[in-house]
């Protein structure tokens, strides 16, 4: 088993400094789909820089000053070390507040925290990714490290939900993804004049996948709380356990290292013990409403 | 000078006016002496300067949703139980600032505030109270994070605890086996008796300040007057908590009807969690000057029962009492002993006590206990 995957763990130094924001600029912006875009951010210290390094599925908590602070899942390849990618849909106060920078601004930066995707389980095995939305955003480092290291893992099954074929996210990707041996399928909610693909719900992919080893799969899957909770019934129902299935959890996340309370999720911090989970963690407590 | 065979076995004697010149030995040592004085008609927590300004002769009734100053008959200095305040309010303040942002030419720049040097001696602290201490440094210093501000206090209060010789209707401490005694946790510790005190000290820095105060060996019947005074305590504690396999009795019982029952009652106002010794919950707040250009970064605690708490994408998760009060109650006695390793709750009653509806935990309890079967 490669440790090479692990969650970065905190320094000494950061761990006796919880709130210790560092400046990042941002240097590139790209618009992804409606509503969403792309901010790569660099920190400006040197020394800063060359220590910081993020697993797949950690998160960072953004701070623009005077609007507050967010959690926001890297979205980028961990072997880009100049800037990092944070993909982010504008839903309130903050993410409002930074989709009016542009290249060249600063802001806040604390991270990376909480828990990664188990990429070193998944060596040997074959692996599906099922995402929905914005939830393609946290996997997306995943997938970057599984097609780098492609001959560690088994069968690659990217299976992707947007609301429409116009929100698909990283679409300028999927051929470059497949040619590197993950098979990607995508589905909309809604049809919209010239798409040809699927339409319907992203579990429907799940159930017809024949290209994998229920006893020998790990299963990754990040979105909409519900269709997390169908996709996991889908996965149960072919076969897989809840040790194999993977999720990534959101809830109000403040303090990013377990000391607010806010996103307390039964007896876990989704900041610390999360927020990628394996499923029989969580598996009591994601269906009680207004747990 | 007591030894270090001596410690915490060795009960001396302090005459009232003998235990008065504490104050001036631990201002001269540098600490911050923090303990009960009367406030707006409570026996609350905060700076004291002398004896004088002890509740002397005054003791509190308290039942569900009511707390009243009473005189004593007698002129004791610590005859009373717990109030509204806790010492978390001295070692996680209910405000400060953890960080500030700078707009400089060259963009923003970031400082976490380093907490200002503090040294409480805290007089006064009840064996609940202890345990609540005990409780909130498994929650903020363990790590891998630690809260800077908690663990500097910490790490330099001196606590001098104070035996409870009575209990309020309120107390539950022995259902949750953090008291009335104080067994561990202090430096020093006091039990009220007739013209003075029974005092031990447990830690070097106890028996030194012991030593700096006039005491004698205790006597058999000073020794049996302390006993007798703490067994009081014990005897009053009238309200009980079934812990059996708690945690697992409220993790199965997330849907039990009687969370619809509660939330008929309670008021979703937060004094339960403001008033628990151990609640922890915090929210940051942007605090900016006029220009923008210089914000502050205020931490505030916060509560699970405020609406906006559990606020994610749009909506909040916990949208209604039931939701909220279920949360409250299971962290505090369920999910808290995965969290950290023991309850969250030790029995001080504050919450019962300032609850303006009354709603009593232990009730709470017995009655998903009861039909849980």
């Amino acid at each position: 088993m490669s440790d090479g995957y692990a969650s970065r763990m905190p320094t000494p130094e950061a761990a006796a400094r919880p709130w210790q924001t560092h400046t990042v600029a941002i240097r590139d912006v790209r618009r992804e789909v409606e509503g969403v875009s792309t901010y790569d951010l660099a920190f400006l210290d040197d020394t800063v820089r060359e220590a910081y390094r993020f697993a797949p599925g950690q998160f960072n908590m953004l701070y623009l000053p005077g609007a507050g602070e967010i959690a926001i899942s890297v979205s980028d390849d961990p072997r880009n070390t100049e800037a990092y990618g944070h993909t982010i849909r504008v839903a309130g106060n903050v993410t409002r507040t930074l989709a009016g920078l542009g290249v060249g601004e600063t802001l806040g930066l604390r991270g990376p925290f909480g828990t990664s995707w188990p990429l070193s389980e998944c060596i040997g095995r074959d692996v599906v990714i099922v995402c929905g939305g914005i939830g393609l955003a946290p996997l997306r480092p995943a997938i970057c490290t599984l097609l780098q290291d492609r001959q560690q893992f088994g069968r690659l099954n990217l299976l992707y939900g947007a609301r429409s074929s116009d929100t698909l996210l990283f679409e300028r990707e999927y051929d470059d993804w497949s040619r590197q041996g993950m098979d990607v399928q995508t589905t909309v909610d809604r049809s919209s004049p010239g798409w040809l693909g699927n339409v319907g719900v992203v579990t429907l992919l799940l159930d017809q996948l024949p290209s994998f080893d229920p006893h020998n799969t790990v299963l990754m899957c990040c979105g909409p709380e519900v269709m997390m909770k169908f996709t996991v019934m889908a996965a149960l129902n072919s076969g897989l356990s809840e040790q194999q299935i993977w999720v990534s959890m959101e809830r109000n996340m403040q303090c990013a290292v377990g000391l607010c309370g806010h996103c307390q999720l039964g007896p876990t911090f989704i900041c610390k013990d999360g927020p990628v989970f394996r499923y029989d963690k969580i598996a009591p407590f994601i269906d009680v409403e207004g747990l | 000078m007591a030894t270090a065979t001596e410690m915490g076995t060795n009960e001396r004697f302090l005459t009232e006016a003998a235990f008065a010149r504490i104050f001036e030995v631990l201002e001269s040592q540098g600490f911050t002496v923090v303990g009960p004085t009367i406030d707006q008609e409570a026996i609350v927590y905060d700076r004291i300067r002398s004896v004088d300004d002890l509740p002397r002769g005054w003791t509190d009734e308290q039942a569900p949703g009511q707390y009243r100053l009473q005189r004593r008959d007698d002129e004791a200095l610590f005859g009373y139980v717990v109030g509204p305040h806790s010492w978390k309010r001295f070692l996680f303040p209910p405000q400060a600032t953890v960080s500030k942002a700078d707009k400089t030419e060259t963009g923003w720049q970031f400082q976490a505030v380093e907490p200002e040097p503090a040294k409480f001696a805290f007089l006064g602290v009840r064996a609940c109270e202890l345990a609540a201490i005990r409780v909130q440094d498994r929650v903020f210093m363990p790590g891998p994070y630690v809260d800077p501000i908690y663990q500097q206090r910490r790490d330099n209060a001196l606590l001098i605890a104070v035996n409870c010789t009575q209990a309020a209707r309120t107390c539950f401490c022995t259902s949750m086996e953090t008291g009335p005694k104080c067994t561990s946790g202090y430096d020093l510790a006091l039990t009220e008796i007739a013209n003075g005190f029974i005092i031990e000290a447990a830690t070097a820095e106890g028996a030194e300040i012991l030593s700096a105060l006039e005491s004698d060996d205790a006597s058999i019947q000073q020794r049996q007057a302390g006993q007798t005074a703490r067994q009081q305590a014990v005897d009053q504690i009238e309200r009980r908590m079934d812990t059996t396999d708690i945690r697992d009795l409220f993790l199965s019982n997330l849907e039990h009807p009687r969370w619809d029952d509660v939330a008929s009652r309670c008021l979703s106002c937060t004094n339960c969690t403001m008033v628990c010794p151990t609640c922890f919950c915090s929210s940051v707040e942007e605090v900016s000057d006029l220009t923008g250009d210089h914000v502050e970064r205020q931490r505030q605690w916060d509560s699970c029962f405020n609406v906006d708490f559990s606020y994610m994408n749009g909506g909040n998760v916990r949208d209604n009492t039931r939701s909220r009060y279920r949360q409250w109650l299971t962290h505090k006695l369920a999910s808290w002993i995965d969290q950290f390793g023991s309850s969250g709750c030790v029995g001080c009653g504050r919450c019962i006590t300032w609850c303006p509806v009354g709603i009593d935990l232990t009730e709470e309890v017995a009655a998903i206990r009861g039909d849980a079967t």
